[in-house]
């Protein structure tokens, strides 16, 4: 067959010079990755039954989306960020709040203020919430670099984090805030698991989209100039300073709408779903996927997700050890992928 | 010199006791001089002498410590490096800084596209846009290379391309820091043709360089540093020969 004759004739040129053939299989290494994760995704749907795969869904979901969204700052811009838990916090503690029923809220001893709004109406505001405070954090942070831009992030992490605990009058502290409405349309309620996993899954495709139209423009290649070298992509024209600041203020912006969707979809948060563990553990899955790339996001997600919850049916471990055991899985294969594959499964950048 | 000279406007780049200090060391020391427009100007000096400086404080990489740079007939005691380009000036670095990690293409093709942040995120890649980028990477012969990662190019064709993203700018004045360093003989020929083309395009060229017979094949006049400060400045042989400079490169 003529195709079958083109395909040797191609193999025997890749052959022929050591470096595509070397180019090849680190293509391939992308491929098999994808497959590997794609397949153990369907395997274990198979084998835990859908329900429990459309729990693990939505937790795919909005973790993809938080990855998809640190990408654009980590990967493309080069500004190693770990203070996306925050804006990932207002997002929900803002669906929490203006979510909140007057009438449940009446009932409790230290109230607080209560609005009582619709889930969708709720979800802009998280996005704009977030959006505003990663403009002030952003003008600030402006002037770091490298580590000390780490630091800084860091530092805003924390600050998050203790603004969610003792900002009790809004967030009503440690105790968190219970009984958060599900999304509602004109009487139809998505109470069902397995609408609001194909609405977070709605969401993770718009802000794929948004991301994808971000870095396949203009600005984008700007971006990663400003990842490779800041001062010299100044010299021809280009005001860095307001190109940082524009992509982390969209990405907080999907942290934001992630938020929403999270403290909806539990119904229930406190200030411990947002410590500075959460933001490394997005990082994580950045640079476990790829950097710049919105699929290895999806994968690194993907990857994240089913080992968290596939540690929980290794027989022999004691319940108790899970949750160590997955950070000491997920560590050890963050520094085998430093070792082998700086670039994470399906990237071609390295920080 | 005073400022107040009627041909003033007729300089591409002037300084005004410009200084910048490292610590104690005084890297340029209230250093004044002018290029005129158009033609090539050389800038030569022993290691140390402020020549990279230099270049640095007029492309706004460097801030001043103080004195005032005038570009294109501009005063400016602050050179912001992302404004340089509005004031017809672009420039090549030492050590070539190019984006490593994205492809040639793209090192082109990212000083071809729209400043305005805003519309940025709405351009793609436009035809005409493409064409330069085209034409610009086959002047420097990079064309087959456009697909690679600018970090996977050896040392001579990272400097072509650098000279390629500068030309890309089509403004008026370049500053070209050491583009001949570290090149073989057959690089060298191909960047001397581009800088001839350029200055026969009507472009003002400033070049850094150690190489004596090159600046004597290229330039129209030499500023010769020393120290910080300005030793000579004007037609190439006169200022070569004469007792001071010879005894700067030769003495002490």
């Amino acid at each position: 067959m003529p195709v079958d004759m083109q395909r040797i004739r191609e193999l025997a040129e890749l052959a022929r010079n050591p470096g595509d053939l070397a180019r090849y299989a680190r293509r391939n290494i992308e491929f098999w990755a994808s497959l590997l994760i794609i397949g153990w995704a369907i395997a274990f749907m198979f084998w835990q039954g859908a329900g429990f795969a459309v729990i693990i869904g939505t937790v795919f979901a909005i973790w993809a989306i938080l990855a998809v969204s640190l990408n654009l700052v980590v990967g493309f811009t080069g500004l190693l960020s770990v203070g996306h838990v925050g804006f990932f916090g207002i997002g929900a503690y803002t669906m929490a709040i203006l979510t909140s029923d007057p009438a449940y809220e009446q009932l409790r001893t230290e109230a607080i203020p209560t609005f009582g709004w619709p889930f969708f109406a709720v979800l802009p505001i998280c996005a704009l919430l977030a959006g505003l405070a990663a403009i002030l954090v952003g003008v600030v942070f402006n002037r770091f670099r490298d580590d000390i831009f780490v630091l800084a992030s860091f530092g805003f992490a924390i600050i998050a984090f203790n603004v969610f605990l003792n900002l009790r009058p809004v967030t009503r502290g440690a105790f968190g805030i219970h009984e958060i409405a599900r999304p509602q349309v004109a009487g139809w309620v998505f109470d069902g698991e397995l609408e609001f996993l194909l609405l977070c899954l709605v969401f993770l495709a718009v802000v794929m989209l948004i991301s994808w139209f971000i870095v396949s423009s203009s600005f984008g290649r700007v971006l990663t100039a400003i990842r490779e070298d800041e001062q010299a992509i100044e010299v021809f024209g280009y005001q860095a300073t307001h190109y940082k600041l524009a992509v982390w203020v969209i990405s907080a912006m999907m942290a934001g709408i992630a938020g929403g969707l999270f403290a909806s979809w539990t119904t229930f948060i406190d200030p411990n779903s947002f410590i500075l563990l959460e933001s490394v553990l997005v990082v994580s899955i950045v640079i476990l996927g790829g950097l710049a790339t919105i699929w290895g996001s999806l994968l690194g997600a993907m990857a994240f997700v089913l080992l968290e919850e596939g540690m929980r049916f290794i027989p022999f471990l004691p319940t108790e050890y899970i949750g160590q055991a997955r950070q000491a899985v997920l560590g050890i294969l963050l520094v085998l992928l430093m070792l082998f594959r700086p670039q994470g499964l399906v990237g071609r950048y390295r920080l | 010199m005073t400022s107040t000279q009627p041909d003033r406007i007729d300089y591409a780049l002037e300084t005004q006791a410009i200084s910048k200090h490292f610590g104690a060391v005084r890297a340029v020391d209230e250093l004044s001089l002018s290029i005129p427009r158009q033609g090539t100007t050389s800038i030569v000096g022993p290691n140390g002498s402020g020549k990279s400086t230099l270049v640095n404080l007029l492309s706004g990489v460097l801030p001043l410590d103080g004195g005032m740079v005038i570009i294109d007939g501009a005063g400016l005691r602050v050179v912001k490096a992302y404004e340089t380009p509005d004031h017809g000036l672009t420039r090549t670095f030492q050590e070539v800084r190019l984006f490593d990690q994205i492809t040639v293409w793209d090192n082109i093709m990212v000083v071809l596209t729209e400043r305005r942040l805003f519309p940025s995120l709405f351009e793609r890649a436009k035809p005409s846009t493409r064409q330069k980028a085209q034409a610009i990477l086959e002047q420097v012969g990079m064309w087959d290379k456009r697909d690679s990662l600018a970090q996977e190019l050896s040392y001579g064709q990272r400097k072509l391309v650098e000279i390629g993203r500068a030309l890309a700018m089509n403004v008026q004045t370049y500053l070209l820091d050491e583009p001949f360093a570290g090149l073989f003989p057959q690089m060298i020929e191909r960047v001397k043709d581009i800088m001839k083309q350029m200055r026969a395009d009507g472009h003002t060229i400033v070049f850094v360089s150690h190489n004596m017979d090159i600046v004597r094949e290229l330039s129209d006049r030499i500023i010769v540093l020393d120290s910080g400060a300005l030793l000579a400045a004007g037609d190439v042989e006169p200022v070569l020969n004469s007792e001071e400079v010879i005894e700067a490169y030769l003495g002490a």
